[in-house]
């Protein structure tokens, strides 16, 4: 028999004799502590009990705990117990001794003290952006003066890794804007007999707005979250330090070349992308309004002046210094813990993408009056 | 007198509200091998972290041959850093290369010699540290804990340094691979002449390893001697960390080894 068992006899003078039996552990306590519990409560508030512990097979901490609990955290006047079993009991009482640690009161003003941290933590992070881009740009003196310690094989890297493996995923995801952006337009525009348009609304909207937000926002979710996660671990793993140690540079031999890559990759990227989103457009109006490719070929250098597609072009560049940066920025914040690798790269993503959409609307106001035809 | 190898002037290092050090003075002559031990939390693995310029202290300087690192010249800067190798707690191989390129990476960043002469010069580092040369296209994920302490103590030696600064080199070892790392890097610092710098808490690393002891206790250099005159030392922090039942076991062999 192996049960935690309680027997209970009552003895002649009105006390009662409480003899505990079987496993008093942890795996058999588990699935019925309740019950338990509230039987022990029940004999320990009876004044006269003396307590026998000598069938207890087992007793370990967590079982001496829901006695200790029932006594209301003494021990019984009358106790028979095996020796092993008493010490742990002891134990328990002697951890009783030891006060918790006071509890600060919270400040009334706590709530000012929560805003300043914030937002002194703001600064210091605006500070450390700033301290980054000064860096890329004595990188570039640096480079300027001695150009063969141009990191080529990084930038390389980089350069395949964010620009051309993102090249399936964008066109996909182009494609289908296109398509989307383009169908939902033709059910409108045929209400008013406009169907021309499509091609002007196509045109505009992907080129000079659409292309660019549209791959800085995967490529912030796909190597932006990459860079933070890399250099994230490279600090965690002390390569960062190991580096700086044999004199190289982290901002000329990490930093640099993934801003630079971004801001190659990117104009290429939203060129790419544009090329196709126009195509999955002019598919869609083709089926939906019967324009023919031919006429949308013919109307969209008229719709469209080349000054859009270079608005999305520099979009494009900015967008992409702007990630890189970002995300270099929480990467070398990472602490060596798994909380703040996972917290940064988030913050990395949503910050990137926030300030990609803040940079869009500067570019929209400062170029109001570019390109848009009369 | 010569210039000593590292020299350490009235440092002080405050995080925050706590001082780490306050007035740490210690000039190590070249040639020594130096241990650096503490209670944990002395600042031990801070002021090493210091010396190579990964932490600035907040008041005093630590000069490197006579040098101080950051002298506002990056060729400076560089041509001193080649003079000392640096062997990380964890290794820090570069997870992203294999071995052979790990070692290869500090004689490559030189620009001065080709792929041919880079070549035998990684295999013979390889072959200093008892590796073969068919570890070399081993990834650092799947190396054993003593082979990625070799593989990182090859790669601090890769430039030739004077200097080496070791932090913690046998923690996570068990006592048979940390004896003879341990054997290993003795060997080769006489070989090659070097003035080795560690943080230990092992006191097996200790005895064996080092010429003379600095103590880091009371946020100062308690004591600079060698094991015997530190043993003399009266203090409760070195009664404890020496004395003790289990140090008496590892220092027998200091006057064995003499």
């Amino acid at each position: 028999m192996s049960e935690a068992r309680i027997d209970v006899q009552s003895l002649d003078d009105g006390g009662r004799n409480v003899s505990l039996s079987g496993r008093w552990t942890l795996v058999q306590l588990a699935h019925r502590s309740e019950a338990l519990i509230a039987q022990l409560r029940e004999l320990a508030a009876h004044p006269n009990v003396s307590w026998n512990f000598t069938e207890v097979r087992a007793l370990d901490s967590a079982g001496a705990m829901l006695l200790w609990r029932a006594w209301d955290r003494t021990m019984p006047e009358i106790l028979l117990a095996r020796p092993e079993h008493l010490r742990i009991l002891e134990r328990i009482a002697a951890a009783d001794e030891h006060q918790p640690p006071a509890v600060v009161p919270k400040s009334p003003f706590e709530w000012v003290m929560v805003i300043g941290r914030n937002a002194i933590g703001f600064w210091n992070q605006l500070v450390d952006f700033a301290v980054l881009i000064g860096q890329m740009l004595l990188c570039v003196v640096h480079l300027v003066r001695t150009p063969k310690d141009l990191p080529k094989r990084e930038f390389s890297a980089n350069l395949y890794k964010s620009g051309v493996l993102a090249m399936p995923v964008s066109a996909l995801v182009g494609f289908l804007i296109g398509v989307v952006l383009s169908y939902l337009s033709a059910l409108q525009l045929r209400q008013f007999g406009a169907d021309i348009f499509i091609v002007n609304i196509l045109g505009m909207g992907i080129i000079r707005e659409l292309g660019p937000v549209l791959v800085a926002v995967l490529v912030a979710g796909r190597s932006g979250s990459a860079m933070t996660a890399q250099l994230g671990v490279m600090r965690v793993t002390e390569e960062i330090d190991a580096l700086s140690t044999m004199g190289v540079s982290r901002s000329l031999r990490l930093v640099f070349p993934k801003v630079t890559a971004l801001a190659v990759a990117m104009p290429l990227l939203v060129l790419w992308t544009t090329t196709i989103a126009l195509i999955g457009g002019m598919v869609s109006a083709q089926i939906q309004l019967d324009i023919s490719y031919a006429f949308f070929f013919q109307q969209l250098p008229k719709a469209v002046p080349m000054a859009n597609l270079i608005i999305g072009l520099v979009k494009g560049i900015a967008f992409g210094i702007m990630i890189a940066l970002v995300a270099c920025h929480f990467g070398l914040r990472v602490r060596p813990n798994t909380e703040s690798l996972s917290a940064n790269t988030t913050a990395a993503v949503v910050t990137a993408i926030t300030a990609v959409i803040l940079l869009d609307s500067v570019f929209a106001i400062a170029t109001s009056s570019i390109g848009i035809p009369q | 007198m010569t210039t000593p190898a590292i020299s350490v002037r009235d440092l002080h290092t405050r995080f925050g509200e706590v001082w780490i050090h306050k007035g740490v003075s210690l000039d190590i002559a070249p040639g020594e091998m130096v241990s650096l031990v503490g209670g944990s939390g002395s600042g031990k693995t801070t002021l090493l972290r210091q010396m190579i310029g990964l932490l600035t202290p907040t008041k005093g300087e630590i000069l490197i041959f006579g040098q101080p690192l950051f002298c506002g010249s990056v060729e400076k800067e560089r041509a001193l850093r080649q003079r000392f190798g640096v062997l990380f707690q964890q290794g820090a191989l570069f997870s992203a290369f294999n071995v052979y390129d790990n070692i290869a990476f500090p004689l490559r960043e030189l620009q001065a010699f080709d792929e041919d002469v880079i070549h035998d010069l990684v295999l013979l580092k390889l072959a200093m540290v008892e590796l073969l040369p068919r570890h070399g296209q081993l990834m650092p994920s799947e190396l054993s804990g003593g082979m990625i302490k070799r593989v990182a103590l090859a790669r601090a030696l890769a430039l030739e340094p004077e200097l080496l600064l070791l932090d913690e080199p046998t923690a996570g070892l068990d006592p048979d691979r940390s004896d003879s790392f341990v054997r290993l890097v003795r060997t080769l610092g006489e070989e090659l002449g070097l003035t080795v710098v560690l943080v230990t808490h092992d006191l097996d690393t200790l005895a064996a390893l080092s010429t003379k002891v600095a103590v880091l206790a009371e946020q100062r250099i308690l004591a600079y001697d060698t094991v015997e005159e530190i043993i003399r030392v009266d203090h409760p922090f070195i009664r404890n960390f020496f004395l003790s039942e289990r140090s008496a076991r590892a220092l027998q062999n200091v006057q064995f080894r003499r």
